[in-house]
């Protein structure tokens, strides 16, 4: 049944601090909304059991890019329309603008958010392993104070993650060091926009003396949480790519991921294609070497 | 979480629609889209899917086209509202209700207000697009009728008659 606005409180407190106040002031009881991708969908279906909401749309501290020297620094409430525009992140972190292009369509791009993307923790969402292998840090901050997390230990569980009941999460920071490394992004799903992954592939690879220098794989909807692949990565480093490694990668990729049946695809099918993605990586990692 | 079934109440929010100032009294949570139809009367945007997967409730908010039914109207307080029925005078609009016309772009018209917004938002950052970009700028725009092909034809054909005046 659909919600009944007169029953949701929105509150706009318009700047960060003022925004913290209000969620430390009541606990547990303010739930953050950007752009509204995920949230108004569960409101409109009479889904949402927040029945207070605080609106972060428009906190100038949320909405900036900034580029240093050693990295770049994403407020959370950047849309994916943002990150594609941006010419550092386009150039230096093509998997995450890539991922930004298959989120949604346009009209989601405008309004869903990378921090949104982030607390909603799916394990189906598509810029989260371009986060992954970019070591991506989060900046969580209340009033309390801020910490830094990497972003490889945000997420706990399914949905579950660490961020606490007060905080927010008010950027994002990648370091620079990637944009010499091969790139190489796959979703598989029904079609590119709109629809969520079958599953989605972030790779990074790095040839020395040909052997592998240094390779970051990192898998969407393959287990409860956005997946690295650390397990294949190890066994992978230092090793000149063959078609027996490609193989054995395949199968160690496929050991170490959790897949599930649901409504878009079966254990069996993410496997197979996970496998594949990796190997397809290893094969243009090696052909790119060779050019 | 906190049952509490008591009412919020109501707030006065304004913005501008159509380049006409406009205030409304609604409940900050209300769908920017139902405020558009019921309060304001504008039912160029629909509801198809309620959920931002079809586009048929598209408007452009400060210019960036969105879905109407995700945005909480607290949210367009003091912004800039181009519905479908604001885009009459709009340059693009006579190239663009031609093409669709002579191309077969519209049939049942429920998604035609969005895809025509969405032709919009993409021309007016690209106004010589390939068939890439058109697939890519209508892709959250979802047509149960034509089969699409002649929605993008008509739209490739619109810029070009743009671009060629």
């Amino acid at each position: 049944m659909r919600a009944d606005p007169a029953e949701y409180k929105l509150v706009s407190p318009g700047n960060l601090q003022a925004t913290l106040s209000v969620m430390a002031g009541e606990p547990a009881q303010w739930l953050p909304i950007a752009g509204g991708t995920d949230v108004m969908v569960l409101f409109s279906a009479g889904k949402l059991p927040d029945r207070k909401l605080i609106n972060i749309w428009n906190i100038p501290e949320l909405r900036q890019i900034e580029v240093f020297p050693e990295r770049i620094r994403i407020g959370a409430a950047c849309t994916y329309t943002a990150l594609r525009r941006h010419e550092n992140i386009s150039r230096e972190f093509p998997l995450l603008a890539t991922a930004a292009s298959w989120t949604g369509g346009i009209a989601n791009q405008n309004r869903g958010t990378l921090g949104g993307n982030i607390a909603n923790a799916s394990p189906a969402a598509d810029s989260l392993p371009a986060l992954l292998v970019y070591d991506a840090e989060l900046t969580l901050i209340s009033v309390r104070g801020e910490r830094r997390v990497g972003y490889r230990s945000f997420h706990t569980g399914y949905k579950q993650t660490v961020l606490a009941a007060d905080e927010l999460i008010r950027d994002i920071s990648l370091p620079r060091r990637f944009s010499e490394y091969l790139s190489h992004a796959r979703k598989v799903g029904a079609r590119n926009a709109q629809a969520i992954s079958k599953v989605c592939l972030a790779a990074l690879g790095q040839m020395a003396n040909g052997a592998i220098r240094d390779v970051r794989l990192a898998l969407g909807s393959v287990a409860p949480v956005p997946l690295r692949l650390s397990g294949t990565e190890q066994m992978l480093a230092g090793k000149q790519i063959e078609p027996s490694l490609i193989e054995i990668a395949r199968k160690t990729a496929m050991s170490e991921i959790r897949p599930i049946d649901d409504i878009r695809s079966t254990a069996r099918y993410r496997a197979a294609v996970a496998g594949n993605l990796v190997a397809e990586f290893l094969e243009k990692l090696a052909e790119g070497t060779k050019a | 979480m906190n049952p509490s079934q008591q009412s919020i109440a109501k707030s006065e929010i304004l913005f501008t629609v159509n380049g006409d100032a406009r205030k409304v009294l609604a409940h900050p949570m209300e769908r920017l889209l139902d405020v558009l139809r019921n309060d304001l009367k504008l039912t160029g945007a629909k509801e198809g899917c309620g959920e931002g997967e079809c586009g048929s409730c598209s408007i452009l908010l400060d210019g960036m086209l969105v879905n109407s039914c995700l945005v909480p109207v607290a949210q367009a307080g003091g912004a800039n509202i181009i519905t479908i029925e604001g885009m009459s005078a709009h340059a693009l609009m006579k190239p663009l209700q031609e093409a669709f016309l002579e191309c077969g772009g519209a049939q049942c018209g429920i998604c035609t207000p969005g895809m025509i917004l969405a032709a919009v938002h993409l021309l007016e950052k690209k106004p010589e697009p390939v068939i890439a970009d058109i697939r890519e700028g209508l892709a959250g725009n979802l047509c149960r009728c034509t089969g699409y092909m002649q929605i993008f034809e008509a739209v490739a054909k619109a810029a070009r008659r743009r671009v060629a005046t």
